[in-house]
Parts: structure tokens; sequence; C-alpha cells
């Protein structure tokens, strides 16, 4: 049976993918949850999830036999969460080496005990819930105005870098909220979480 | 900077939702799904929602209805109530619940926190804590108040910390239910001490009392029931008095 012009979301035991599916059924998208290399290499969009530990994911991803898969893609592919952290060059998160499309590393937040200024930002961690993103320079950004709020949350952030389409502050620290290199996309934020604003994006990431 | 959240608390007992008074005197107020996704149109940050069935039958009406929730709501939800080994976490995740809130089986196993937020992150993992305060010291409580531990609030709240909680969720059996304001000083304390975000609850009664649990109180969220189930304060109303004081909330 043919998979033609389906997305795929990579199934890679990476946690919690229902949120992505739900959200996936409610744009009213064809999409099939896969770990099959033909059935991803041959869909119009991938989507990798991801929720947990970017070691966990990269020893789950290697496991699958998949880095070698997503690095070939060349249709749309949007990474969420640790989904875009293991594209970047490595993870701070138990020293990871990591695919290394976006060009940003990812850094673990300073724990407000540890550390002065983010005591006085009262920036706890894990940073969670809703807050605003700027300097927004991609399609997938289409209609979402500066400032708009999505909803995250993580312990590590992306670095600010060319490959930056989106930023966002922790107490003192400006992250990329999402990164973009050629075909490939990413969010720290989950936009399946993010109310109108979040399933807008996903519209646009469908629409690319 | 992230924004502080505003929570509504939805008891849901055999598939409907339900707000006791001082946890006694239940009285239905409405269906489960249908709340959530006027809610979270309203602009709440997020939805927590808590079984108080008892019966084997409740419980699997309530797993039933998680999966509903999650199809048709894009906000981040919590369940909890009656949650008291992995597997209970696991199959409310694989129902699509975004977090768990683990109150009195943390209490009778602290190791519980530690196996869930190994498997599923610390993100997935409140520690609700419900206490009141006797002869001077917060003493904590199970099953729904009815049961007096040795534990102490602060120290449980930090070794629920400790033991991988992404959250803590206080509510005061003192203020819950008297609409006359929350327990500012102890979750400015909590606060204070911990690294994790604290969630206010018990004892919203006005925008006041929301406003001070947020700055006095340097709570990151507020979760209120009956004040919103009722009617009393709208959410957008509620999201509109909070930016004119200066506070950082999501307006949409």
């Amino acid at each position: 049976m043919s998979r033609q012009g389906k997305i795929a979301i990579i199934d890679y035991n990476a946690g919690n993918i229902n949120s992505v599916m739900n959200a996936l059924e409610r744009l009213g998208a064809d999409f099939v949850l896969t770990g099959d290399i033909s059935e991803i290499k041959s869909a119009s969009k991938v989507i990798l999830p991801g929720v947990g530990n970017a070691s966990f994911a990269m020893e789950e991803l290697r496991r699958s036999g998949l880095i070698d898969t997503i690095r070939s893609l060349r249709q749309p592919v949007l990474g969420i969460c640790v989904g875009m952290q293991v594209l970047c060059n490595s993870s701070q998160e138990e020293n990871t080496k990591c695919i290394g499309i976006f060009d940003s590393n990812v850094l673990q937040f300073p724990m407000p005990s540890e550390n002065a200024d983010a005591i006085a930002a009262e920036a706890k961690v894990p940073h969670m819930g809703w807050n605003s993103i700027q300097n927004l320079e991609s399609k997938l950004f289409k209609g979402i105005e500066e400032g708009s709020d999505v909803y995250f949350v993580h312990s590590f952030y992306p670095t600010l870098g060319t490959d930056t389409i989106a930023t966002s502050r922790h107490g003192n620290i400006m992250f990329s909220a999402a990164l973009k290199y050629e075909n490939f996309y990413g969010t720290q934020f989950h936009p399946e979480k993010s109310g109108d604003t979040g399933e807008r994006i996903l519209k646009n990431f469908l629409a690319l | 900077m992230v924004k502080k959240r505003i929570i509504p608390c939805l008891d849901v007992k055999d598939g409907h939702v339900v707000k006791g008074i001082n946890f006694e005197g239940i009285k239905e107020v409405g269906d489960a799904v249908e709340m959530g996704a006027k809610y979270s149109s309203d602009g709440a940050d997020e939805l927590v929602y808590l079984d108080i069935s008892a019966s084997q039958q409740g419980r699997k009406t309530f797993t039933e209805l998680v999966r509903q929730i999650a199809q048709r709501i894009n906000i981040p939800f919590t369940v909890g109530g009656g949650i008291s080994s992995l597997d209970d976490a696991s199959r409310l995740l694989d129902n699509g619940a975004d977090k768990i809130s683990l109150n009195s089986a943390a209490v009778a196993d602290p190791n519980l926190i530690t196996s869930i937020a190994n498997k599923y992150g610390k993100q997935f993992v409140i520690c609700a804590i419900d206490a009141k305060k006797i002869d001077g010291v917060w003493r904590v409580t199970t099953h729904g108040g009815k049961n007096l531990t040795e534990k102490e609030l602060f120290s449980w709240a930090k070794e629920a910390q400790e033991r991988g909680a992404g959250e803590i969720l206080f509510t005061s059996m003192d203020h819950d239910g008297t609409k006359n304001g929350y327990a500012c000083n102890e979750y400015a304390h909590l606060s204070s001490m911990l690294s994790i975000p604290i969630i206010a609850s018990g004892g919203a009664g006005s925008v006041d009392d929301i406003a001070q649990v947020l700055t006095e109180g340097k709570a990151d969220a507020a979760l209120a029931a009956s004040i919103f189930h009722y009617g009393e304060i709208p959410i957008p109303e509620l999201k509109r008095a909070l930016m004119e004081k200066g506070i950082d909330v999501r307006y949409k």
C-alpha cells in the first residue's frame, strides 16, 4: 500500500507523541506514525517529536538506524522540543553529540539555587509555561504576530546562531525558540500545545 | 519572561465536573470536555482535571474522558486523583495527559515520584500537597484532607523536588473554599526555597487575591475552581485586570 503524500511522524520510543497526533487529527492532516525507513523517506513531510532526554533520544534513533535517514531527508522536516535538540550539533545533557543539522548547541539553564541572576529573574527550571517569541523570520510564522505566546517545557535550550528563526528569553538567557536550515525546521516550544497560535504554526508547516 | 499562569481546576466524578466546598457537599456543575474547551478558548493557560471517583468504573470513565480531552483541547492539561503506580501514570500518558499530579500515593511511597520522573521526565510530574496548619506547623494531609500525616509542608516539598517533581501544587486546607485569599506567605517561602515552579491553590475569591499570590506570593501559577465554574470571575476579565496591574500574563 502506498503511503505517498502522507505526513510521517517518526516513531522511535520518544515519549508522549499523543499530543502531536491529536493536533494533526484536529487539523485534518493525513499522517502515519512510523519507524519504517522507506515510509519516512517517501513521506511528504516528516515530524520528529521528542519528550524527555536528548541523550536517550539520540540513543533510540541510533538503535533504530534512523540517523542517516533523517540526514538524507529533502522534504520539510519539523523537530519539536527534544526532536529539535537532537538536530543540533550537541547537547549538554549527558554531553551528547547530536545529528548536527542546525548550527546550534543545546545548553542547560542555570539552576536558580546556584545562580544569583536566575534567582533575581525568578527564572525557574524547568522553563515551563507560556512565553513570547520574537524576531520571527520564516514562513513557519506566517500570520503570527511578534511577541505571540507559545508553550514551552524544557530545561535545556538551543543557543542563538545563524539558523535562528525565532527567539525567546528565560531570565537573562536569550535562546533559539525555533531554528531552520534548508528544509529542516525545529521548535523548542510545543506548537501542538500552544493553543490557536500553535495550531497556525503547524498549519504553516503543513503548507510548506 | 515566562508568563504567570491561570489554571482552572475541574473535579470530575463519573465523567462530570463537580466542585466541593471544603471538600464536602459535592454539587454537579457541568460537562468536563465542554467546560475545558470553553476555558481554553477563554484564555486559560492550562487545565487540571482531578478524578474524585472512588470506584473502578469511575476510574475507567475518567481514562476515557482523558482521551477525549486530549483530542479536543490544544493547551496543556494535568490529571490527578487516585494515581498510585507507574502503570496508572503510563495509562494516563498513553491517553494523552501532559502531566500527572501525585498526592496521597507520593506521601505513602515517595519513590513513586522518582520512578515516574525517570521514565517520563520531571515535566510530567506535579507533586500536589494538601496541608493545614496545626500548632504553628504546616502538616501534610492525604485523601482529600481526611488523614493527617507526620510530614511537614516545606521539608516534603523540598524532598519532592529532589526526588524529581517538576512542579509543586500546594493547597492550603485552611484557605480552600473560604474565598478569603491564598496562603501568600507560604507560597513566597516555597518559591524562594525551591527551583521548580509553584502552583497556588485554595482561597481564590477575587481578582485581587489572584494578583496577590502571583506577586507577593511569588507563585508561578494560580489555580482556582469555583470562581471560574460559577462564572464569578470570567477568565478574559481576570487576565485583563491582572495585565492592568502590571502582571505578565498571556492575554489573547
